[in-house]
């Protein structure tokens, strides 16, 4: 009663690191509200995984395993979350903000009749009194998230309702096994008492997953590289720093003619256009040809050698220096600041 | 000979924050609202299409809009009908404001009661918060199963709808008993235009509230003529509601705190690639949510 629940995701029978980095933040959540932090894991073939999940923190693994459970479909999900956190009423629920959270947690909110917050940035809790009743509540789940196209950072709380609901999304959070790990004590769920047979009603027909296709366009942080970066290996430090930041990897023409990386991350007239919140171009010269894809950025910082690269019109922030020495600080820094 | 279909599309009207340039920035760095136009939010206009589609598949099928908002959202719905919509309904009033995902969803329901459709299609998600929880939330409160991120409607069966779902590293083919709830994806097929011929027919077409205020149009009489120009206009006790459920009251998220993004000066920054110039642009990218 009373817990952290944090609903873990299956890939291919591999734990999805958005649930690992859900357990990391839970387990501080949990932490500082003096519970137990719990895990909950429909799937098929489930034996031994609470190994890993007792490793990022889990006290509890919730465990339903059935071939009615994978691939994911949302009626059974949707019920048995349903049915377990009614019986086990925890005060706080995470999912992933992935295809298979955002299409089942907004079902088991309106089926409880719990607020549930999209897409959180950051999660901490703290107290909170109503502007218009006067009325103070201990330890609520500030939702923190973007809104209005990324344009306002909204804290949503939950007052009266439990549980308090919240997605976020993949690399959000910082995944990190517990320093001790936690007991993971497995639990099978009585799911047949939850689930009807109308729960089944929808059936897959033919599932593909393929490999993970560029984004660029919908990236809200786009890290690009020119022909200034100098070669195909030097080119690997723009994935590096987009890693590190969640962010995308963009090109200008000259490296992709180059060969540094492959045509679907051109940026510019012969390529895509971004609009992301931050633009970030390594060793790019701007040339209008590139400039016309991604000058309505919301904040451009630009590395370059020359002072006096055209891109540094339109830059917000313009560094000049070696890419090679500008981006290990970058991640440095990012690394030594963030979180 | 396939069964006709009742079609609801579920649009809403929202401010174009795609096109939230630097000049619909203001001096302080906020963002300047009314520099934002209101538009047919673009994965509804997906949704519209994917129930254009449906009904082209079945003689006898209509495509109905219903959209929650102002008086002034009747716009989508003309915009609907333009592109191939029969008509619409505006559910609007006072007692809808305030409304988070789940007071919407169960506001739509209530109405959605009573037209009773076998389909309805939502954009996956609008571009004004991105939650993508009404779609799910509505079929849920009507007990229907739901059917997110279509990308293409691969077969209309007798009392079936075989879909395509776009998912993050591929895809699913399901098949869904009607009713149902879809959501449709921006990687779905585009919207067919607006049609001439369309426009002439339906650009007179007005909610009550809209006749009310231009009583002696042209427009107004047409109204009162054909009852094909009217857009039906519902308010909260139309569509039955238990009204501690509707607005702020059926909330259960407050909003705590808003912050404005606030952007740096377009002037630019100079810096050298020394440790601390790097380390303050890191600091300051984080303090203002730009990063992390």
């Amino acid at each position: 009663m009373n817990n952290v629940f944090v609903y873990i995701e299956l890939e291919g029978g591999k734990i999805a690191d958005v649930s690992l980095e859900l357990l990391t933040k839970g387990r501080e959540l949990a932490s500082t509200l003096g519970v137990k932090l719990e895990a909950v894991v429909l799937g098929e073939h489930l034996q031994g995984v609470e190994q890993e999940l007792a490793k990022y923190g889990a006290d509890t693994v919730w465990v339903a395993d059935d071939k009615e459970f994978a691939p994911f479909r949302t009626l059974p999900h949707t019920a048995v979350m349903c049915g377990l956190i009614e019986d086990e009423k925890p005060q706080i629920a995470l999912f992933g903000a992935t295809p298979i959270g955002r299409d089942f947690a907004p079902r088991v909110s309106s089926a409880l009749f719990s607020g549930l917050t999209a897409d959180c940035t950051q999660l901490v809790i703290g107290d909170h009194t109503d502007a218009k009743t006067g009325k103070e509540y201990k330890n609520l789940l500030y939702q923190i998230r973007p809104a209005f196209g990324g344009n306002i950072i909204a804290t949503i709380v939950n007052p009266e309702n439990r549980p308090q609901m919240a997605t976020v999304r993949e690399g959000v959070m910082r995944k990190e096994v517990a320093e001790k790990p936690a007991a993971g004590e497995v639990k099978a769920i009585e799911w047949k008492k939850y689930l009807k047979d109308t729960d089944l009603v929808v059936k897959i027909l033919d599932r593909q997953i393929e490999e993970r296709k560029i984004d660029i366009k919908g990236a809200s942080v786009i890290v690009a590289g020119g022909y200034g970066m100098g070669s195909k290996e030097n080119f690997q430090l723009v994935h590096d720093l987009a890693d590190v930041l969640g962010a995308e990897v963009g090109a200008s023409r000259a490296a992709v003619d180059a060969g540094f990386t492959e045509h679907a991350r051109q940026i510019g007239q012969t390529g895509v256009t971004v609009r992301p919140k931050l633009y970030i171009a390594c060793g790019i010269s701007g040339q209008i040809q590139h400039t016309a894809g991604m000058d309505q950025s919301s904040m451009i910082i630009s590395i370059n050698s020359d002072p006096n690269a055209p891109i540094n019109k339109i830059a917000d922030y313009a560094i000049t220096g070696d890419v090679n020495e500008i981006i290990p600080k970058m991640i440095k820094y990012y690394k030594q600041n963030s979180k | 000979m396939k069964k006709q279909l009742k079609i609801v599309v579920l649009a809403k009207q929202v401010p174009d924050t795609r096109n939230v340039g630097k000049d619909a920035m203001t001096a302080e760095g906020t963002v300047n609202r009314a520099a934002l136009p209101a538009i047919f939010n673009p994965e509804d206009l997906n949704a519209l299409e994917a129930a254009l589609q449906l009904k082209d598949m079945t003689e006898g099928s209509t495509v109905q809009v219903l959209t929650m908002g102002p008086l002034r959202a009747a716009d989508i719905i003309r915009d609907a009908m333009y592109r191939g919509a029969d008509g619409g309904y505006l559910l609007s009033g006072r007692e809808f404001a305030g409304s988070d995902t789940l007071a919407t969803s169960y506001a739509l329901s209530c109405a959605l009661k009573q037209i009773k459709p076998d389909v309805i299609v939502a954009g996956r998600q609008a571009i004004d918060g991105d939650t993508a929880q009404v779609g799910p939330q509505v079929a849920q409160k009507l007990d229907l199963p739901q059917v997110t991120y279509t990308e293409e409607i691969v077969e209309l069966k007798e009392s079936s709808i075989v879909v395509k779902r776009r998912l993050e590293n591929g895809f699913e083919v399901v098949e869904c008993p009607i009713p149902l709830v879809m959501t449709v994806n921006g990687s779905a097929k585009e919207c067919r235009p607006q049609n001439a011929r369309r426009v002439m027919k339906y650009k007179h077409a007005l909610t009550k509230s809209e006749v009310a205020a231009a009583a002696d149009s042209l427009s107004a009489e047409l109204v009162g003529k054909k009852e094909y120009l009217q857009i039906v206009e519902l308010s909260a006790q139309d569509v039955n509601p238990d009204m501690a459920q509707l607005g702020l009251s059926g909330s259960p998220t407050k909003v705590k705190k808003i912050e404005n993004v606030v952007f740096q000066a377009k002037e630019s920054k100079r810096l050298t690639g020394s440790d601390s110039d790097i380390n303050e642009l890191m600091v300051e990218l984080i303090a203002s949510h730009t990063l992390g």
